[in-house]
C-alpha cells in the first residue's frame, strides 16, 4: 500500500487527539496574545486560553465566517508579517472585495503535504503522470494539486484548464496515468476523447481521476469508473483552508481530514450542538497549523456528516462524506464558487442594464452553463445591433472579471423579469447530479 | 409542388464584405442583367454582412452574381400581404404569433397595391400552410417572379 | 572619471538603489574566473554529450558524424557535433527527446511546434531546482529581495514563463501573487493592495497595465522593478515604461527547451544580457552556413545546456539572432549577448507567445469552411498586439444565412485559440478577394513598426 507519511497517518487515535489538543491550546494561546482580531473575539465571547482544557473545549470559542475575511481586506487578520509571507491566492468574495489567503513557507509546506498524503493513499507515486486540469494562478486548485503531485514524485503535466481536445491529445500521448479535474469536466473529457475516436478505458494510460471543486454523487462516481476505467476519487478544500486539501483513500468511504493539520466538527444547523457520527449538519473547521491566516471553526457552509471510526484502509484520522448541500445561496460553477449577490453588485455598475436578473444554471452535455438574464436599461438601447452585442459583451465581460467563471448573457425587455418583494429567488438550477 | 410550396419565394443572399462599394459592385451585376429589385435589406455582423433581396428574376441574379465571384444563396422566405393602412402591421403579427411562428428576420416593402411583409422562420413551407388556413394572405412565386 | 559608458546603454534611473549592484545569489559561480569557466563548461559538456548518448536521435546522428565519448576533448570540439532544430524534436514526440526513463520526470511542458504536434519538454526533480535556481539569480541580480511582493503576470500552466518565475521567486523567500494573465483592472487593485514591489510580465502588457491604471483610482506607488521578456522590446519602450510604472525596467531571455525563462538576464549595467555561462554553451553562427562567427559579429544564437538532466540537448538552434558582447562588465559576470534583435526564421511573437505562421497554415487548411489562401495581419493597438486572420469564405459552406458566417468565424477563431494558445480576430472575406502568390508566399503583414 502507498502511504506518505506512515507514522501520522496510523497514528493510535488517543494520541492523535492529545496532539490535536496540544495544537489547539498552542493555537488558542498564540492567537489570543498576538492577534489583535482573535483576542477581541475571544473577549467578546467571554473565552480565555485558560478555558480550553480538552478538545471538546473547541466549542467554547467563536465561529469565524467568511465575511471576516471580506472584512479585512486585504490582509487585516493576517497573523504574519509580510517578509514571511511567500504566496497570496485570491479567490472571488460574495460582493466586492475578493476573499484573501496568505500563506508562510510552513503553510505551503503543510499543504502540498497533505495532499502528498492524499495522492498517496489513492495510490499515486513516482513513476505516475499526473495531468492537473485545474486552473493555474490565483485559484488554488492548479498550484495546490501541481505542488502535491511534484511532492510524491510524479511527473506533473500543468494542463490547466480549455483545449478539451489538446488535453485528450496530451492524456494519450503523454501517457497520464491521473487526473485531477472537476468531475464535470472530467465527463467532458470523456466526451470529447469519444467525438475524436479515442476510449479512454481502453486507449490511454488513465487509471485515476482526483475529482472535486464541486458536488459530485455516488451514481456519477459508478459512471465515471464504468465508463472510463478508472477510479475515481473525491477530493475536498477550499481557499480558505489553504485550497484543495483532503482527499479520500483507496477505500473510497469519504476523505480523511488530518488531524494533525484540521479539526472538523459537524454541528447541528438550529441548535449549534455536535451531532454524532453519520449525522449531516453543518461542517466546521479549524485549521491547527495554518499561521500566516488562522481559522478557528470557520463555517464554510456545507452539509455534510463525519465517520470517527478506524477507515478500512487502517488510517486513524475522521473522515468526512461527500458535501450533500449549502446552508447559503452559494453555486459552484465548473468548481468555482459564485454568489448570487456578486451578480447584483457586478449589475449595477453597468448603467446599461438594470438590476433585476436571473439566473439559469443547467448542465450542457457535461458542463455546467450559468446564463444571466438581465434587462436593457434606457440607456442601454440601441437600433443597431452592434451596439446591443457590445453592451452583452459588456456584461460578459465584467461577469466573468468579478466571477472567474465565464457566463453567458441574455438581454431582455425592461419589466420581463419577475420581481420579488423579500428575499428573492433568482437562481433557477436545472443541474441533476 | 403541395400547397404550401409554391408560396416559398427564393430570396437571394449574398455575402459580402463591409467595405465600401462592395454595395454598389453587387447592384452593377444586377442592373446589366436588367433584374429588378422589388425588396432589399442588410444584415450586419462584425466586418462582413449578408445582403438579401428579392428580385424578379432570382436564378438569373444567382448566375449572374456567382459568375462576379460573389458568394450567392437562395433562401425560402415568406411574403405576407398586409392592409396598407394602421392596424395592418398588428393583424399579420397577431396571425402570426397565434399560429406559434417564430420569425428569424423580417423586411417589408410597400407598392401600389399593397404592403408585403418578407419573414424568414425555420419550415417555411409548414409555416405557409398554416398561415394561409388561419386565413392569412400570401403572395406567390408567380404574382412576384 | 569611470570607464566610459558604452553608448547603447540605458542610465539608472536616479533612485535606483546602487546598493544591490554587487549582490549575487551565487557569487562564486557567478564571477568565476574564465579559466576555471572552461574547465567546468568542458566537464559538464562532456556529462552532457553522455547523457545524449541514451537519446535515439543523438545516439543516430553521434554515429553518422563518427562522434564518441572521447571525440570532446576541449572545448572547441562542441563545432563537431550536429545542431538540433526545433523540428527535429517534432518529430521526437512525444519522449524521444527524454534521456531519462519515465519515473526520474518531475515535470512535463510542451510548447506548440511549428505545426500540429507540440515539442514536449521534461524535467527532472533536479532540472526544476536548477531552474529555479537561474532565475533566482537574476532576480537577486536585479535586486530583487527575500520579502519583495512579486505579481507574475504571465501564464502559468503549460506556457514555462509563469511556473518558472514563480518558482525561483519562491526560492528566493518573495510573496509571489501568482496573478496570471487577464482582468487589468483586478491586477491593478492587487498591486495596490498588496503593496507590490516586483512585476514580471510582457512589455506591451506592462505598458497596456500603465493605461489602464490612469483610468483608475489605484496608484501603483510600490512599484520599483519590472522584469520584462517573452518578446522583443526597445530601449525607448523602456524608457516609456521606466517613466509610466516608475520601475527599473530588465529584459529577460529564455526559452521552454532550455527550461524556460532565465537563460540570460540584464544586470544594473543594463548594455546586454548575462547568459548563464555555467548552464549553456554560447555559440553565434552565420544561420545559412552554420559556421561559427566571432564576438561582436551578429548570428543565431544556438545554445548547449550543460546541466539539463530529463532532455539534454546539444548545439540547440533558437532562432533568435544577437551577438557576444566583447566587453567585460562591470558586475563582474560573464560574456554578455546583445538584446535580442530579431529572428533567423519566420516565427511570430504575438503577446508574448511564439507563433509560426505554418500553424496557421495547419489549422486553416484543415477546416472545409474556408478557403486554403490566408493573409496575417499583426497591429498593435492600446500597446497590445493583435493579430488579424482574413480567410475566405468557402462557396459551399454559405447557404445564404448570417449565422452561416458567424458560426464559421467562431469555428476558425476557436481553432485558432486551441492551436496557438492566442486570441485572434477572424476576418472573413469574399471568396477569391485574397491575393495569390506565385513562388515564396508573403502572408504575414506585420504592421507594429518599431517596438
Amino acid at each position: 500500500m502507498q502511504c506518505w507519511d506512515p507514522r501520522m497517518e496510523f497514528l493510535p487515535r488517543e494520541d492523535l487527539e492529545r496532539l490535536q489538543y496540544r495544537l489547539l491550546k498552542l493555537l488558542v494561546c498564540r492567537l489570543y496574545h498576538f492577534s489583535p482580531f482573535y483576542h477581541h473575539r475571544m473577549e467578546s465571547a467571554r473565552v480565555h486560553p485558560d478555558d480550553i482544557n480538552t478538545l471538546d473545549d473547541v466549542n467554547k470559542l467563536p465561529f469565524m465566517y467568511k465575511s471576516d475575511l471580506r472584512d479585512s481586506y486585504p490582509d487585516g487578520i493576517f497573523t504574519a508579517t509580510t517578509e514571511d509571507l511567500v504566496r497570496y491566492h485570491v479567490s472571488s468574495g460574495t460582493t466586492g472585495k475578493p476573499t484573501v489567503v496568505g500563506y508562510t513557507a510552513a503553510d505551503l509546506h503543510n499543504w502540498t503535504d497533505s495532499l502528498a498524503r492524499g495522492l498517496s493513499s489513492c495510490g499515486l507515486g513516482r513513476g505516475d503522470v499526473v495531468q492537473v486540469c485545474y486552473g493555474y494562478g490565483l485559484f488554488t486548485g492548479g498550484l495546490g494539486l501541481h505542488y502535491g503531485a511534484e511532492r510524491i514524485g510524479a511527473a506533473v503535466i500543468p494542463a490547466s484548464v480549455g483545449n478539451t481536445e489538446r488535453q485528450v491529445e496530451m492524456m494519450q500521448d503523454l501517457k497520464a496515468t491521473a487526473i485531477a479535474c472537476t468531475p464535470s469536466y472530467l465527463l467532458h473529457i470523456g466526451e470529447v476523447a469519444e467525438r475524436m475516436g479515442i476510449s479512454i478505458k481502453n486507449d490511454t494510460s488513465l487509471r485515476v481521476g482526483i475529482l472535486g471543486a464541486e458536488p459530485w454523487s455516488e451514481r456519477m462516481r459508478t459512471r465515471v469508473q464504468d465508463w472510463l476505467g478508472i477510479k475515481a476519487y473525491d477530493i475536498y478544500g477550499t481557499s480558505e483552508l489553504s485550497g484543495p486539501m483532503f482527499s479520500e483513500c483507496s477505500a473510497q468511504e469519504g476523505f480523511h481530514v488530518w488531524g494533525d493539520l484540521a479539526l472538523v466538527e459537524v454541528l447541528d444547523r438550529e441548535s449549534g450542538e455536535p451531532l454524532g457520527p453519520g449525522e449531516e449538519g453543518e461542517m466546521v473547521v479549524t485549521m491547527l497549523q495554518k499561521e500566516a491566516l488562522p481559522m478557528i471553526r470557520y463555517r464554510i457552509g456545507d452539509i455534510t456528516s463525519m465517520e470517527t471510526d478506524v477507515c478500512p484502509c487502517g488510517r486513524t484520522h475522521p473522515r468526512v462524506r461527500r458535501v450533500t448541500g449549502r446552508v447559503d445561496d452559494m453555486l459552484i460553477i465548473r468548481g468555482i464558487n459564485v454568489f448570487p449577490s456578486q451578480v447584483e453588485y457586478t449589475l449595477m455598475t453597468i448603467p446599461e442594464v438594470g438590476r433585476h436578473f436571473q439566473i439559469v444554471v443547467d448542465r450542457k452535455g457535461s458542463l455546467d452553463d450559468m446564463l444571466v438574464r438581465v434587462e436593457v436599461s434606457p440607456e442601454g438601447i440601441s437600433d443597431r445591433i452592434q451596439d446591443l452585442i457590445k453592451v452583452r459583451n459588456t456584461v460578459e465581460q465584467k461577469l466573468k472579471n468579478t466571477l472567474n467563471v465565464t457566463v453567458e448573457v441574455e438581454l431582455v425587455e425592461p419589466g420581463s423579469l419577475p420581481r420579488f418583494e423579500g428575499k428573492s429567488k433568482r437562481v433557477i438550477d436545472r443541474r441533476n447530479l | 409542388m403541395t400547397a404550401g410550396e409554391s408560396y416559398l419565394i427564393k430570396q437571394i443572399s449574398v455575402f459580402s464584405e463591409n467595405r465600401p462599394g462592395r454595395l454598389a459592385a453587387i447592384a452593377a451585376a444586377l442592373k446589366e442583367e436588367e433584374i429588378n429589385i422589388l425588396a432589399f435589406s442588410i444584415a450586419e455582423a462584425d466586418g462582413f454582412g449578408v445582403v438579401r433581396a428579392l428580385v424578379d428574376k432570382p436564378d438569373k441574379a444567382y448566375a449572374k452574381l456567382s459568375a462576379r465571384g460573389f458568394n450567392v444563396a437562395f433562401t425560402d422566405v415568406i411574403a405576407v400581404q398586409m392592409r396598407d393602412e394602421p392596424g395592418g402591421l398588428f393583424e399579420v403579427a397577431t396571425l402570426l404569433g397565434t399560429a406559434g411562428i417564430n420569425i428569424e428576420y423580417a423586411y417589408a416593402y410597400h407598392s401600389r397595391d399593397a404592403a408585403v411583409l418578407i419573414i424568414r422562420v425555420d419550415r417555411a413551407a409548414d409555416a405557409a400552410k398554416v398561415i394561409k388556413e388561419m386565413g392569412g394572405k400570401l403572395l406567390s412565386t408567380i404574382t412576384i417572379q | 572619471m569611470g570607464p566610459k559608458r558604452p553608448r547603447d546603454q540605458a542610465p539608472l534611473p536616479r533612485d535606483y538603489d546602487q546598493g544591490i549592484i554587487g549582490m549575487f545569489w551565487n557569487e562564486v559561480i557567478e564571477t568565476l574566473p574564465p579559466d576555471a569557466l572552461e574547465a567546468l563548461q568542458l566537464t559538464r559538456l562532456k556529462e552532457t554529450v553522455h547523457r545524449a548518448m541514451k537519446v535515439g536521435f543523438y545516439k543516430k546522428a553521434f554515429r553518422e558524424a563518427g562522434i564518441t565519448q572521447d571525440s570532446i576533448k576541449s572545448l572547441a570540439d562542441v563545432e563537431k557535433l550536429p545542431f538540433t532544430r526545433k523540428q527535429d524534436l517534432r518529430d521526437g514526440y512525444p519522449f524521444g527527446f527524454f534521456a531519462v526513463p519515465l519515473p526520474e520526470v518531475n515535470r512535463i511542458h510542451t510548447t506548440s511546434g511549428t505545426t500540429g504536434k507540440p515539442t514536449v519538454v521534461g524535467y527532472t526533480k533536479n532540472d526544476l531546482d536548477s531552474w529555479a535556481d537561474l532565475i533566482a539569480r537574476n532576480m537577486t541580480m536585479v535586486g530583487v529581495r527575500k520579502g519583495d511582493v512579486f505579481q507574475n503576470m504571465v501564464n502559468y500552466g503549460m506556457f514555462t514563463g509563469g511556473l518558472g518565475f514563480h518558482y525561483g521567486a519562491e526560492k528566493m523567500g518573495c510573496t509571489v501573487i501568482p496573478s496570471a494573465t487577464g482582468n487589468t483592472k483586478r491586477q491593478i487593485e492587487m498591486i495596490h493592495d498588496f503593496g507590490v514591489n516586483v512585476i514580471h510580465c510582457t512589455p506591451s502588457y506592462a505598458m497596456h497595465l500603465s493605461e489602464v491604471a490612469e483610468e483608475t483610482d489605484f496608484s501603483m506607488d510600490s512599484l520599483k522593478i519590472g522584469l520584462f521578456g517573452a518578446e522583443p522590446w526597445s530601449e525607448t519602450m523602456r524608457r516609456e515604461l521606466e517613466r509610466r510604472l516608475d520601475v527599473t525596467a530588465f529584459d529577460s531571455y529564455g526559452l521552454s527547451e532550455l527550461f524556460g525563462p532565465g537563460v540570460a538576464f540584464e544586470c544594473p549595467e543594463r548594455n546586454g544580457l548575462h547568459i548563464w555561462h555555467d548552464a549553456y554553451l554560447t555559440e553565434i553562427i552565420d544561420p545559412a552556413s552554420g559556421e561559427r562567427l566571432g564576438p561582436g559579429e551578429r548570428g543565431e544564437l544556438v545554445v548547449t545546456p550543460l546541466t539539463k538532466e530529463a532532455m539534454p540537448l546539444i548545439r540547440y538552434r533558437t532562432g533568435d539572432v544577437t551577438k557576444l558582447l566583447e566587453d567585460r562588465c562591470a558586475c563582474g559576470r560573464g560574456t554578455k549577448i546583445a538584446r535580442i534583435t530579431g529572428r533567423s526564421d519566420d516565427m511570430l511573437v504575438i503577446r508574448g507567445i511564439n507563433v509560426f505562421p505554418s500553424q496557421i497554415e495547419h489549422v486553416i487548411l484543415g477546416l472545409p469552411e474556408v478557403g486554403n489562401q490566408f493573409m496575417v495581419y499583426v497591429d498593435r493597438v492600446n500597446h497590445l498586439d493583435e493579430m488579424l486572420i482574413a480567410v475566405e469564405m468557402n462557396r459551399e459552406s454559405f447557404h445564404g444565412e448570417l449565422t452561416d458566417l458567424t458560426r464559421t468565424q467562431a469555428k476558425v477563431a476557436k481553432s485558432l485559440r486551441d492551436a496557438l494558445d492566442l486570441r485572434t480576430t477572424v476576418k472573413l472575406v469574399e471568396p477569391g478577394s485574397l491575393p495569390r502568390f506565385e513562388g515564396k508566399a508573403k502572408r504575414v503583414v506585420d504592421r507594429r513598426g518599431v517596438v
